[in-house]
């Protein structure tokens, strides 16, 4: 391999990083968000296959978006078929871009959000507990719109 | 030509001062602090000596002085003057100062004093002087265990700070706060509480579970703060002294954002059920829980006013976060805030007036102060992130955090407590062990 070769790879490799900061800092990005709202799947984990355990929220909101509803409904297909031994957690976060006691409620009003929809996909509510971390505990430690837009989330965790 | 003006207007203060005592003005930022003298107590031969960490303080009335410096420098007010320059002996000052030679060196106050120690007894006693008209202002003596000698300073500060400015003091108090350290998504936060000044800092909770948002009550010596023990985000009740704790109420959620009535007697906190948050009290004597609240937004960061009729509180009623005020009974609630932005964590000054409050806009974290109707908005610092502000007890200062900025690394984030003077000036940072935040001040301990 040649030296113009390496050259040109590391080009590449520095041009898609712009690309990438450049798409965080945009309002409507086709990649990473839309709006404000997280459409990626980097700190995404899974349930089952084709299960994503969370969803994202706009600032200051607690709206479940079409692709939030999408996700949840995949939820209550997989808890369904689990049967009712199962139970679960619906964490809810915040960014950290509000103060810490009013994201405390809007923590638990984001995860509520998300056990009313699983409810009414017919998950009993006795299987459903809430938790609010507000601004506690970020999946992203940086301070930047992708940083924060990952950090206001509502995760579904298994709780046995 | 520049030093004859000086002169002339020295003479001028003088003769003015002659006739009304000698004052600081603290309604404004003070950009001429008062010089002042602090001449170190002088120790009575014969005095034992005091140990403190298994070391020997050597001399005991230059420490008492050095903290009260600290102290009187660090409120902005008062310039203390270095002690190279001093001619006199701290024993015979104490008796008699002579005011010429310390005119001299510009004093215009002169602390002096004297301790002596027996049988663990720290006997202090201390004068402050007006050296301008050759007066004594203040004479105090008091004894105490010597292990309290730094409380013994910070109550000789806060004698001169009201005897100077005519207001009560905010040395001789503590500051509860939670200590963070680890990475930013995985803090690990205790209790822990320390001295005005960041001495004597103790902590109070281990780490093994997140604890937030501490608040003294009026009594000082019990705490209530929210803890995510066993995963169940409750308010709790701390007796800082025995270390007893409990759960306050029996809430089938989460309850948070606590704070004391001005009497001692309630709790008044948020209770989350269901996506909404509403305000509740608890009274510590007969367990009654009253709902404050009833409201489909989010209602939070409540706090009384000093009289206890009222209660500011945040509220997004309105769509977005803005402060209100109601009566304690919930009634009569009354949005204050109209400014562009976002406002959270309203807080009641100590003097009733005024309401301190966090303010977001444009990216941007402010603390502000406002009248209890909402007019009169100042803000007094502008950060990157910043909240949580809690009034000194004299309702002069305000303490609080802020955060910094990760870079794209992910690094570089820091939690500091930092004070600010109400008209904005003397922003300090407050240095402690650990990062730290969520700040809450005592009332005065000696009272």
């Amino acid at each position: 391999m040649n030296f113009a070769a390496i050259f040109k790879r590391f080009l590449v490799v520095i041009l898609a990083g712009l690309a990438l900061t450049a798409c965080a800092t945009q309002k409507k990005s086709t990649g990473q968000m839309q709006g404000d709202v997280y459409t990626g799947s980097d700190t995404v984990e899974y349930l089952a296959t084709g299960v994503k355990d969370r969803v994202f929220f706009a600032t200051n909101k607690s709206t479940l978006t079409t692709a939030s509803r999408d996700t949840l409904r995949k939820q209550a297909a997989w808890m369904r078929a689990k049967g009712k031994s199962l139970s679960f957690t619906i964490e809810g976060h915040a960014d950290e871009r509000g103060t810490r006691e009013y994201n405390l409620a809007l923590g638990e009003r984001r995860a509520n959000a998300v056990k009313d929809y699983l409810m009414t996909y017919g998950i009993s509510g006795s299987r459903l507990s809430v938790i609010s971390y507000g601004k506690e505990r970020p999946v992203n430690s940086g301070s930047n719109p992708l940083a924060w837009s990952q950090n206001r989330r509502s995760v579904t965790v298994k709780a046995n | 030509m520049k030093k004859l003006i000086l002169v002339i207007f020295y003479i001028f203060i003088l003769n003015n001062s002659s006739f009304a005592l000698v004052e600081v003005d603290i309604t404004r930022g003070n950009l001429d602090p008062l010089p002042i003298a602090i001449s170190p107590l002088y120790v009575e031969p014969g005095s034992q000596e005091i140990k403190q960490d298994d070391k020997v303080i050597k001399n005991i009335g230059e420490e008492i002085s050095k903290v009260i410096e600290v102290n009187l420098r660090r409120s902005g007010l008062f310039n203390p003057l270095k002690k190279d320059s001093f001619v006199q002996n701290p024993d015979i000052a104490h008796v008699k100062p002579r005011f010429e030679d310390w005119r001299l060196i510009k004093a215009q106050a002169l602390v002096t004093g004297k301790v002596s120690i027996m049988d663990e007894k720290l006997r202090t006693e201390f004068r402050l002087w007006y050296t301008v008209a050759a007066k004594e202002m203040v004479a105090l003596a008091f004894s105490t265990t010597s292990s309290n000698w730094r409380r013994v300073a910070h109550i000789i500060s806060d004698k001169i700070y009201q005897r100077l400015t005519g207001e009560e003091g905010y040395f001789d108090t503590r500051i509860i706060y939670v200590s963070e350290t680890g990475e930013k998504t995985q803090r690990y936060k205790k209790l822990a509480i320390m001295d005005q000044d960041g001495a004597n800092v103790k902590y109070l909770t281990l780490g093994n579970e997140l604890v937030l948002t501490p608040r003294f009550s009026p009594t000082n010596q019990l705490v209530t703060y929210l803890s995510y023990f066993r995963n169940l985000p409750r308010v709790y009740l701390l007796d800082i002294e025995t270390g007893v704790q409990e759960v306050v109420g029996d809430f089938p959620g989460m309850t948070f954002a606590p704070r004391f009535s001005p009497d001692g007697k309630k709790i008044i906190m948020s209770f989350a059920q269901d996506g909404n948050s509403d305000i509740y009290t608890m009274n510590m004597d007969t367990r009654v829980v009253e709902r404050i609240t009833d409201h489909t937004s989010i209602d939070t960061s409540p706090s009384y006013s000093p009289d206890g009729k009222y209660i500011c509180f945040n509220s997004d009623r309105s769509g977005l976060q803005q402060i209100y005020v109601m009566r304690s009974d919930g009634s009569n609630v009354k949005r204050i805030t109209f400014g562009k932005g976002l406002y959270g964590t309203p807080v009641w000054s100590p003097r009733g007036d005024l309401i301190a409050f966090t303010k977001v806009h444009k990216g941007k974290f402010y603390i502000g102060v406002m009248r209890a109707d909402g007019s009169g908005e100042r803000l007094l610092t502008e950060n990157f992130y910043q909240e949580a502000p809690s009034w000194s007890p004299n309702g002069r200062v305000l303490i609080f955090y802020r955060e910094t900025k990760t870079d794209s690394e992910g690094k570089g984030f820091s939690a500091k407590l930092w004070s600010i003077d109400l008209t904005g000036y003397n922003e300090r940072l407050i240095e402690t062990e650990t990062d730290g935040s969520d700040p809450s001040w005592s009332s005065l301990l000696s009272k």
